[in-house]
């Protein structure tokens, strides 16, 4: 089993004029419930969530001297992950199929990675 | 061990190499769970072979003998690590009922066969991208160098290697599978592997002498999949398509440019591939499951059935790109029909469906040539040269080029 991560992207500003009318908010509420349940049945679902936009997001950085936040993203752009699964799956084709599940589920596009590796450093320590 | 004792020769042992390249290595991939792997140690066989065949001859299954030679290369090589442990006890476990090695250590015909239609869908996974599907079957399947994939298009070397590099990073960290799809999805999964064999040829037409390799190679691979998955009317069609495009490459060049179906001598060709690919296409329309490449084939069937350009049956090739169009209607599509139209119906018709054509396709070459062909039959010479102006402009290909610089100076020409 691997580990790979599906996320789907949100755009800026776009909440206030896109936000479902809320029967389609709770149809898609419903479906999701569904889909998590399923994944729970077959072993998939490691973590889920929904992220908060880059607004709230705050980056600390270290250099030789000092620890600096700053306001924002990583990366100054219209796009931010807006929500993600982690799951467990055989393969890609395993991971994608579940994707498809995912974007029909919530009608936004998936990214698919997989994971080089989960868990604790501690358990990719090369054999002393 | 070995029937004949007579030293091969070494352009023989050459073609042998190439023929059982893509078997080996899909093999060894399976067997060893890794393709960087399986290729240094197909690699290392053949080196191995070199001498032994060149002195001894070739053994009766050499593809058996490339696959154990390579699978014992890659379990020395890897003994001494841990992995290399894993990999000795997975190749014992393999080697059950689907991997016997026989007592001249050939391997069954069936599984090897199978290892290659597993590969190419692997190189040709939805996931990754069309030129890196392109790439990978080429140098898994096709056995061909880094360096002869660079050239076919037209890349450095150092950058179809990256290129090769990172597609194999790819399947080994999103770990796409190595299985032919279930049913459900085999269809779908099955339009990216017949249109990188497709693509695979079109780039051998390009410098016809130069990139034979390409279409050789598309042509193995569609016999390949063709014989693999016989069931599947649109790999028949490719095989045809692809064999009666064949058919043609020996009357398309003369002194290095480029001669016209109109003014090819059609007793050069090949009417061995023009037989075989006659009868697929007549098998494709009994079996009345249509689709993409069939109808391209059966065009390309009532081309290489007429005996002269004069006689070609332009109505059928018409209904052909209708039907064609009504299941890819693609701007390129909309072009060849218009050419058909031209032919059949008169250059006025002609130049009406032309212009009906999405202006995507604006800067496409062969849009103007087509043009301007209409336009000299309409007796319209300087709009006709201008055409061929434009065409000349927009043209790629030197050999394109020059043919079309050609006609702009025969309309010079005529006009005084």
């Amino acid at each position: 089993m691997s580990h790979y991560l599906l996320s789907t992207f949100g755009s800026q500003g776009e909440p206030s004029s896109e936000t479902p009318p809320p029967e389609a908010m709770q149809a898609m509420m419903e479906r999701t419930v569904a889909l998590e349940a399923e994944m729970d049945a077959t072993g998939t679902f490691v973590f889920g969530g929904h992220l908060h936009g880059p607004d709230a997001t705050t980056v600390v950085r270290s250099s030789d001297t000092e620890v600096v936040m700053t306001d924002g993203p990583f990366v100054e752009s219209k796009e931010h992950i807006a929500g993600f699964y982690i799951i467990n799956a055989e393969d890609l084709d395993a991971a994608l199929a579940w994707a498809a599940k995912v974007t029909e589920c919530i009608g936004r596009p998936i990214e698919v990675r997989p994971f080089a590796g989960t868990g604790r450093a501690v358990d990719h320590m090369p054999n002393a | 061990m070995t029937g004949q004792a007579a030293p091969a020769d070494p352009a023989e042992v050459e073609s042998v190499f190439r023929e059982v390249y893509g078997q080996a290595v899909a093999t060894l991939i399976r067997v060893c769970g890794d393709i960087t792997v399986a290729e240094d140690a197909v690699q290392d066989a053949f080196v191995a072979a070199t001498d032994r065949w060149r002195r001894d001859g070739i053994p009766p299954n050499p593809a058996g003998w490339i696959v154990t030679t390579a699978r014992n290369r890659a379990i020395d090589q890897h003994r001494r690590s841990a992995r290399g442990r894993e990999l000795e006890r997975d190749a014992v476990d393999h080697s059950g009922p689907q991997f016997e090695p026989s007592a001249g250590g050939q391997e069954d015909e069936g599984p090897v066969t199978d290892d290659r239609l597993r590969l190419i869908f692997t190189c040709c996974h939805p996931a990754l991208r069309t030129e890196h599907q392109v790439a990978l079957t080429l140098r898994l399947l096709g056995g061909l160098s880094v360096a002869e994939i660079a050239r076919g298009f037209l890349v450095t070397e150092s950058a179809m290697a990256k290129r090769l590099g990172r597609a194999k990073y790819k399947i080994k960290a999103a770990k796409i599978p190595y299985r032919v799809p279930a049913e459900p999805d085999l269809r779908q999964r099955l339009r990216p592997v017949l249109s990188v064999i497709y693509l695979i040829y079109n780039a051998g037409t390009d410098e016809l002498e130069d990139r034979a390799p390409l279409r050789q190679e598309a042509i193995r691979l569609a016999r390949a999949l063709a014989s693999l998955m016989s069931d599947e009317a649109e790999v028949a069609g490719l095989l045809a398509l692809v064999l009666l495009n064949e058919s043609r490459v020996p009357s398309r060049s003369g002194d290095g440019s480029i001669v016209l179906l109109r003014d090819q001598d059609r007793s050069k060709w090949d009417q061995r591939l023009i037989n075989e690919g006659h009868a697929i296409v007549r098998d494709c329309i009994e079996n009345a499951q249509p689709g993409p490449y069939q109808l391209q084939a059966a065009i390309q069937a009532v081309h290489c059935a007429a005996e002269k350009f004069e006689v070609t049956d332009w109505p059928q090739i018409v209904t052909l790109y209708d039907h064609l169009f009504s299941v890819m209607p693609s701007p390129v599509v909309a072009l060849n029909r218009a050419i058909a139209v031209l032919e059949a119906d008169g250059p006025a018709a002609g130049l009406v469906a032309l212009d009906g054509i999405s202006p995507d396709l604006g800067n496409y070459h062969l849009l103007h040539a087509a043009r301007a062909t209409a336009l000299r039959r309409l007796g319209r010479i300087d709009e006709a040269r201008d055409a061929y102006a434009t065409a000349a402009d927009l043209a790629t290909v030197v050999s394109d080029r020059d043919y079309l610089l050609l006609k702009v100076s025969e309309l010079d020409g005529g006009e005084t």
